[in-house]
């Protein structure tokens, strides 16, 4: 009696702690993608929502065998992925040792180089947009260097750097925090004895600092790779994919797939290939640089 | 000594100024939109990098009725509030199930929400707007709350997860024994210490929440009057793409409670970012 008491009891806590957290998840999250696995295998409109017939492997064999688009926008997305995730982590790095150092603008600067994160991609590109297209062009002007000339946004090569200044601009910040955090969690004990037996600050940096914020190094790594992959705020509102579709991330090309042509059977599959692709990309790169990881 | 002093001071010099230089650089987008956003149009077109000759506020007072400020800042806002309120709410007490009660299937649940971290949005999205439209979820303001609740979850709960492993037992075999029941013991108890660690998830979710784009065009779509912030603005950007004076107060105006909320909080938003990075 008293047993079935407690059990009740116990389901009944079970349901309450773990229930909407349950429910919320299921629906939002997991339903919707468990979903998509059948929907790639349809010719889905989104316009008739119900109607979706069998056509087998027809998506996944016309984004294999007939849709350069597709592929120049993860070669597109692979690439800027590399360099925006390079340049943010090493500037990042480089802001969270000076201002590890004991200059007195430290902190008012740490303020100012997150800024740019708290707001969104989406206005971060309209900002940007105006800067390239009005801003840029004025300074060009008043100074005559020929880098505030170019045609920003107008061209492929142009347009891609931008979204690599914008996506740099708004992301070293919050990797510096995470990068300062770690830095003042070095003990200082052992940087003091390497002064002391005269190593040089490159050296400092390489054989000290870098190894042992390795885990910072992975956490950083990990969150530019896979926000640089999944760019697109910043791709619709700067470049919106253009000129042409040169700027097309693989994200805003699913998004133009499924919402402009209104092939959301084809948009599913790309989908599915675009979320195998971020966790290969994800899981390898944690791998790696997990195991450079030393302890202290 | 005393010149290795000065050089050592030297150097620190240096890397101040290059510092400040650097930031200055870092902040030029602001002053550019801000000025600009006060000038009239003709004078932004001739001059994009002057100070303002004359101040057009106007370009404000203008922006505020066409993109109907107000409605769009309270849309924004309630949608943040009642999300963030749940999520913190829903997720600790899922996590302090998970901790307390390691059950097979509260394993699985655990597994299943960390794994869900690395789906990209656009993974599910198309497939979203299927269910919501079938639950009748679209163009609701539950609706959209509802969708925020499900993304928030992951996260959430794993911060929630970690935390809750540290408090100790001890605390709540006490009220338990004092008579107290469950709900008591993580209401009266555990709750309250978990606040730390709540900051952080209140943090987190309030920026990804209160910039968001694609969800809200998606599941709030063509309902006007649940327009949020981000929309408005990107809707009023594409109907006056050359008028920057226009655009430009629009914009200031769309960022200023953030940063507002950031300058005020930014000690606790660097934290928590610290906190939600190194757990996550």
């Amino acid at each position: 009696m008293n047993r079935v008491l407690r059990s009740k009891k116990g389901w009944a806590q079970q349901v309450i702690f773990l229930g909407p957290c349950l429910v919320f998840f299921a629906t939002i999250v997991l339903v919707p993608f468990a979903l998509g696995f059948y929907y790639s295998f349809t010719d889905w409109n989104g316009l008739d929502l119900d109607k979706a017939v069998w056509t087998g492997a027809d998506n996944w064999r016309r984004i294999f065998m007939n849709d350069d688009k597709f592929w120049e926008s993860l070669n597109f997305t692979l690439k800027f992925t590399v360099i925006s995730v390079c340049i943010s982590n090493f500037l990042a790095l480089g802001l969270a040792l000076i201002l590890t150092s004991s200059i007195k603008t430290r902190k008012i600067l740490r303020t100012v180089f997150f800024m740019p994160n708290v707001i969104g991609g989406i206005l971060l590109g309209y900002i940007w947009q105006f800067i390239f297209t009005k801003g840029f062009g004025t300074i060009g002007e008043l100074t005559g260097l020929s880098f505030f000339q170019l045609p920003w946004l107008g061209t492929p090569s142009t347009g891609f750097w931008g979204l690599i200044i914008v996506f740099v601009w708004q992301t070293a910040g919050y990797m510096m925090v995470i990068y300062i955090a770690a830095l003042t969690g070095t003990p200082k004990d052992l940087i003091e004895a390497a002064q002391m037996d005269g190593a040089r600050p490159h050296q400092l940096l390489g054989k000290i600092y870098i190894p042992l914020i390795m885990p910072a190094i992975t956490i950083c790594l990990f969150l530019t790779t896979s926000t640089a992959f999944k760019m697109f705020d910043l791709n619709l509102s700067l470049t919106k994919g253009g000129p042409g579709t040169s700027t097309q991330s693989l994200a805003y090309n699913i998004y133009a797939e499924a919402l402009i042509n209104n092939r959301y059977g084809l948009g599913t599959a790309k989908a599915l290939l675009f979320f195998l692709a971020v966790s290969a990309i994800t899981i390898t790169q944690v791998w790696v640089t997990k195991r450079k990881e030393v302890s202290a | 000594m005393f010149s290795h002093n000065q050089t050592y001071r030297t150097r620190l010099l240096i890397l101040e100024i290059a510092a400040i230089l650097l930031g200055l650089l870092f902040l030029s987008p602001f002053y550019l939109v801000l000025t600009n956003s006060v000038k009239s149009l003709k004078e932004i077109l001739i001059d994009a990098a002057s100070f303002p000759q004359i101040f057009h506020w106007d370009n404000y007072s203008n922006v505020w009725s066409a993109i109907n400020f107000p409605q769009a800042f309270s849309n924004s806002f309630l949608i943040t509030v009642f999300s963030v309120v749940l999520i913190v709410l829903f997720s600790s007490m899922a996590a302090y199930q998970i901790v307390r009660k390691p059950t097979r299937f509260n394993m699985l649940v655990f597994l299943l929400l960390i794994s869900a971290m690395i789906i990209p949005f656009q993974s599910i999205m198309l497939q979203l707007v299927r269910v919501t439209s079938l639950l009748e979820l679209r163009g609701e303001f539950y609706g959209i709350v509802a969708c925020y609740l499900g993304f928030g979850m992951p996260l959430s709960v794993f911060l929630f997860h970690g935390f809750i492993k540290t408090v100790p037992i001890e605390l709540e075999e006490a009220a338990k024994v004092d008579g107290s029941n469950p709900y008591g013991v993580f209401f009266r108890i555990v709750f309250p210490l978990l606040m730390p660690i709540a900051v952080t998830v209140i943090i987190l979710n309030t920026l990804w929440i209160w910039n968001d784009y694609l969800l809200p065009v998606l599941v709030i779509g063509g309902n006007k009057d649940l327009t949020t912030l981000p929309l408005a603005v990107t809707k009023f950007f594409g109907q006056y793409t050359k008028k920057w004076d226009l655009a430009l107060a629009g914009l200031v105006m769309a960022i200023t409670p953030i940063i507002i909320f950031f300058l005020s909080l930014q000690k606790y938003i660097v934290e928590g970012v610290t906190a939600g990075s190194v757990k996550g």
